[in-house]
């Protein structure tokens, strides 16, 4: 049994990944459930509309935070205003009371809103005589606040995320075990050819898996699909040229699929935690935040619910959009040169080579 | 066109792998490189084939299209059929499906394959695989063929349709290099490169190589004591006893002169350059 221990210290020695896996994940997994494994709403921005909406605004007070104040705006404002997804929550000044609108895309947030509301409904009455009764609210985009309707379309997002980065890491560190990435590499295909040949049939399988779910979603779990559906098209191709992008990256330096599957989780599992997909991104402590925003799922996350839940348009999510093409470009660039790179090292280091080609 | 390497170098770090090697490899020949393990016959035609840079030297070579290659590997997919590795190989090379499918019928009849075509190349046995990458580097009738140990692991009748497959590339015109352990069969290669530790041992035909042993190869029932023992190597069940030139044959346990073949020609020139290097030392 010594000899067994001794062996597989000696091997966990050598086995770089492993060794910084067992240090980092309790790191990261102790960073996740303490700063950002939290349903709890602090903050709700809103917008305020209507006559009396200075009033209003000023009597309002936290967790809400008044974002902007509109006394000539309206309910259509209102309603643009949460279906861009620029605030979670709009009140109305009426001569009746107030009324809110909440977005029920934002399912916590929504929960918070109506736990806020009623203490806000029992401290009012004492204060000015203009909102003596309780505010009458909406909720839109996700009536019954159903847990499903922002599942769907979160689950789609991740399927993209699993399907792009894990089996596409395999699938191209499978040739390198097999010693197939250098038979490809003599033989006279471009390298750019066999770049697209290997991801187009994972982008393809996940684009199918993509739309089974919303099918499924929006057949099976009366999920709505109010937006375009170009738009989430548009958006889901951005997202696959980075998680594609990611997964060829993570197999170009991956010598087998146990690296490519430990580097995989090392990019999904922040992913899944940090991206607003479960865990509402304002819940969590502004440094972990932070990193929910750099990463990719958080912005097709928001496409996809925003397209789905809240019929956004491509105007309102452009900055999502922007993001993802730009995070794509320098993704997919690097996993094309780092994939170039392995393919034709003949090619690309041999300067001192004198190759004959009649 | 000749085909080939010169002043061929490549290091993997501060390892060398291969220092100041030249080989022309030209059509219609078979050339074998043959050496021990490390000696570097991998590194070579890895560089021969496009799929190594070298660190400095020149390489001659066709486009890629036109090279053959059996990677030290067996080079095909485990989770394709033989008929699918078959038809992504000459899809790759562009080889025209009926073309390519009479070629195939060809090579895989030659080889024992014809009845193994829906199987998974994962399934094959060592041998059928190898022989399955043999197929596939030369089913685009290649200008330069380029084998890494072909024959490692296979049957001797299996290794000698090979042989018939790899002859018959080269009489079509074919520039033939392969890599092997076994030096009896290198000697049915018009020329032999002898590597050791990444330096060319020995080159030429593999009568030339034999011819250019300086002095005597004898065979002894056990092995020489003293400082023969230097120059004794175990070969079968006796022992290999070479005498350089004027060292007379010492006393004792009975030696018998005989003719040595490349095996012994081979071991002969490493045993020379060691001594040669072990003398410089002591300079």
């Amino acid at each position: 049994m010594w000899a067994m221990i001794v062996k597989e210290f000696r091997q966990l020695r050598r086995d770089h990944r492993t060794l910084a896996m067992m240090i980092f994940l309790p790191i990261v997994l102790l960073v996740v459930f303490g700063y950002a494994a939290s349903f709890d709403v602090p903050k709700i921005p809103v917008n305020v509309y209507g006559r009396g909406a200075e009033e209003l605004a000023a009597a309002l007070r936290p967790p809400f935070e008044v974002r902007e104040v509109d006394p000539d705006g309206w309910a259509s404002e209102a309603e643009t205003a949460l279906r861009d997804g620029e605030v979670p929550v709009a009140f109305l000044a009426t001569f009746e009371g107030p009324h809110v609108l909440i977005d029920g895309s934002e399912l916590f947030t929504a929960k918070a809103t109506q736990g806020a509301l009623a203490e806000l409904a029992q401290s009012v009455p004492g204060a000015p005589s203009t909102y003596p009764r309780m505010p009458s609210v909406e909720i839109l985009f996700n009536e019954g606040l159903e847990t499903s309707a922002i599942m769907v379309p979160g689950l789609a997002a991740m399927i993209l995320l699993f399907v792009g980065t894990v089996i596409t890491s395999l699938g191209v560190v499978r040739e390198r075990q097999a010693g197939t990435l250098e038979q490809l590499a003599v033989m006279p295909l471009r390298p750019w050819d066999v770049f697209l040949g290997k991801v187009a049939p994972y982008f393809l399988v996940a684009s199918v898996d993509m739309v089974v779910v919303v099918l499924a979603g929006v057949l099976l779990f009366d999920v709505p699909f109010r937006g375009q559906v170009a738009v989430l098209a548009l958006g889901a191709v951005l997202f696959l040229f980075v998680t594609l992008g990611l997964g060829v990256l993570i197999s170009s330096v991956s010598q087998n699929q146990g690296q490519a599957i430990q580097l995989a989780l090392m990019a999904l599992l922040p992913q899944v935690m940090l991206s607003g997909l479960i865990f509402p991104l304002s819940s969590m402590a502004a440094g972990v935040r932070w990193i929910g925003y750099v990463l990719p799922l958080t912005y097709f996350v928001r496409i996809s619910r925003g397209v789905m839940l809240r019929g956004a348009p491509l105007g309102a999510l452009w900055p999502s959009f922007a993001y993802l093409a730009v995070i794509g470009a320098v993704v997919f660039g690097l996993a094309t040169l780092r994939f170039h790179r392995s393919l034709a090292p003949a090619r690309t280091r041999g300067e001192r080579e004198a190759v004959s080609a009649r | 066109m000749t085909f080939g390497v010169r002043g061929l170098t490549v290091r993997f770090g501060p390892q060398v792998a291969l220092e100041d090697v030249t080989l022309e490899v030209p059509p219609g020949r078979v050339t074998a490189v043959v050496g021990g393990d490390g000696a570097g016959k991998t590194t070579l035609l890895r560089v021969l084939a496009g799929a190594l840079a070298p660190t400095a030297g020149e390489v001659r070579r066709p486009g890629p299209e036109r090279i053959g290659h059996l990677p030290a590997s067996s080079g095909t997919y485990p989770d394709l059929t033989v008929r699918e590795n078959l038809a992504f190989v000459a899809a790759a090379y562009g080889v025209p499906a009926t073309a390519a499918r009479e070629r195939a019928d060809e090579l895989l009849s030659r080889t024992g394959l014809a009845g193994a075509l829906d199987r998974l190349a994962g399934e094959l046995s060592g041998g059928m695989r190898r022989k399955l990458g043999v197929v596939c580097a030369m089913l685009h009738r290649p200008e330069l063929l380029v084998l890494d140990e072909p024959t490692t692991g296979i049957d001797p009748v299996s290794r000698a349709d090979l042989w018939w497959l790899i002859a018959r590339a080269a009489a079509e015109g074919a520039a033939v290099v392969l890599s092997t352990s076994y030096l009896d069969e290198a000697e049915r290669a018009a020329w032999v490169l002898a590597l050791d530790a990444g330096r060319t041992l020995a080159e030429g035909t593999a009568e030339d190589i034999v011819a250019a042993v300086p002095g005597a190869v004898c065979r002894a029932a056990e092995r020489p004591s003293g400082d023969l023992a230097r120059y004794a190597w175990r070969r079968g069940a006796t022992w290999r006893v070479w005498l350089p030139e004027g060292v007379a044959p010492p006393a004792g346990p009975a030696l018998e002169l005989l003719r040595p073949d490349l095996a012994d020609a081979v071991t002969v020139a490493a045993l020379a350059r060691e001594l040669a290097h072990a003398g410089g030392d002591r300079r």
